[in-house]
């Protein structure tokens, strides 16, 4: 990608509205800096996946303007743009007829590296999901466990070495624990790559211990940007239900079941 | 005489019969995937060219197949006596198994599937070339397995406009009211299905990417 400022993505004005005439997104203002982690939080529906489908150039703006490396999208050739980004969608679609090394190897055979080159990629990539490459490369996605797939989802975003990553709730489908312990995997992964990094999602406990700036979505507006700090302190009704639904005295599970009442 | 006897002192005339029946399926076959598969993938998406391809295929499959040969003999270039008009008619009939087919296929693959092939940059050609073709190879394959069948036994009607094939015995034996001569057509046309069932469906499974 070229150089420019320390922006990585910018959104100014950014609408979005359906042939429909809804609007799902609303004059939406976000930049990302460059190396930078930041978390769009929101209810579903509120726009999120919207707001990173437009960045990846899936869908086109109805009004405003989003620049990446300071280029306006307009410029870029969206096949160059998306191969640029890695993008971990919700429902990983990982493609079922190829193997997973296959799969990860996506862009960058794509792009037409040398087998060889190809080849060590996977495997540095395997290792780095913490999957044994001698074990999962030659598997197919119907072989593997859910979280194993959400892995490899990163995996092939990763591929190409992508200055940008986009991940719509990458771990939203799997059960609490196996997210979680993701979760924290994926956090330790991402303060390593420094990439500039977009992670939607609607759970605010994995936004705060990401410890990242948290941009607020809700009905395609922008509620606000915040640092953790800054969201458990506001007083704005969106934030607050939020907090709300983090539970703070469930922590203590003889709390929870005091809280709920017979069914 | 044993039916097996008139199998054997006609073995000359049921193998070139058989080659021109196959050859009468074979043409026809071609013409019919090599229309039937492309337009079966532009169909995806597009509304109103589908309901008006699949609506006329499905028409032309309710025309009664010895009236479709006697519709296209007066018919310049495609029609007159002889193979041409037949292979016309039996493309024709070939085609609605194979486009409906095609368009199930692609039009089946995973939704999310065809977004990652999107979000990570594939351009159209090559997601339907490495994506929705693959995915959809099984459920293709057999429309083309249920085209060939049924193609092998409407091609023995195609004799009744001097087309040649199996069905030129069972036309003969039907009347001459010789048993022994329709089953030198039938039987033959009938091992020609099963066989090619079979084999079809061999690839059919080989192709079909297990999810």
């Amino acid at each position: 990608m070229t150089e420019s400022g320390g922006w990585a993505i910018e959104m100014l004005g950014v609408s979005y509205r359906l042939p429909n005439g809804r609007v799902l997104i609303d004059n939406l203002d976000l930049r990302v800096n460059r190396g930078e982690m930041l978390i769009v939080l929101g209810r579903s529906g509120s726009g999120k996946t919207t707001s990173i489908r437009l960045i990846n150039g899936l869908l086109t703006p109805s009004a405003g303007e989003i620049l990446i490396e300071g280029r306006p999208q307009s410029q870029w050739d969206p096949i160059r743009l998306r191969r640029g980004m890695g993008y971990v969608i919700q429902e990983i679609g990982l493609f079922p007829h190829w193997t997973v090394e296959r799969n990860i190897a996506l862009v960058p055979h794509l792009e037409k590296w040398p087998e060889d080159r190809v080849r060590d990629r996977v495997q540095e990539l395997l290792r780095l999901i913490g999957m044994d490459p001698a074990e999962f490369a030659g598997r197919f996605p119907r072989e593997l466990s859910g979280g194993q797939r959400q892995r490899v989802g990163v995996a092939r975003a990763l591929a190409a070495d992508p200055a940008i990553l986009l991940m719509d709730e990458p771990f939203g489908a799997l059960d609490p624990v196996t997210a979680a312990e993701l979760e924290t995997e994926f956090r330790a992964l991402a303060s390593r790559l420094g990439k500039t990094i977009v992670f939607v999602t609607h759970n605010l406990r994995s936004a705060l211990l990401s410890r990242a700036r948290i941009a607020l979505l809700a009905r395609g507006r922008l509620v606000g940007l915040f640092s953790p700090e800054e969201f458990l302190r506001s007083r704005d009704p969106e934030v607050r239900a939020f907090v709300a639904s983090l539970n703070p005295g469930a922590e203590n599970p003889q709390d929870l079941l005091a809280q709920g009442g017979p069914l | 005489m044993s039916l097996l006897d008139f199998f054997i002192r006609q073995r000359g005339e049921i193998l070139a019969r058989t080659l021109e029946h196959l050859w009468l399926v074979g043409a026809s076959m071609f013409f019919a995937i090599g229309i039937g598969v492309p337009l079966g993938i532009a169909l995806v998406g597009r509304q109103n060219l589908r309901r008006w391809v699949l609506g006329s295929a499905n028409i032309i499959q309710t025309i009664p197949s010895l009236a479709l040969f006697g519709f296209l003999i007066p018919v310049p270039l495609l029609g007159g006596i002889g193979s041409t008009t037949a292979i016309v008619a039996l493309t024709l009939y070939a085609l609605l198994p194979i486009l409906r087919n095609t368009f199930i296929g692609i039009s089946g693959v995973d939704p999310a599937v065809l977004e990652a092939a999107r979000a990570m940059g594939m351009t159209p050609r090559q997601t339907l070339w490495q994506v929705q073709i693959p995915l959809s190879m099984g459920v293709l394959m057999a429309g083309i397995r249920v085209a060939t069948v049924v193609t092998i036994g409407v091609a023995t009607i195609a004799a009744a406009i001097g087309a040649g094939g199996l069905g030129v015995f069972i036309f003969r034996g039907v009347s001459m009211a010789s048993n022994a001569v329709i089953l030198a057509g039938a039987v033959p046309a009938a091992l020609l299905a099963v066989g090619a069932d079979l084999l079809l469906s061999l690839f059919e499974r080989r192709l079909t990417p297990r999810t």
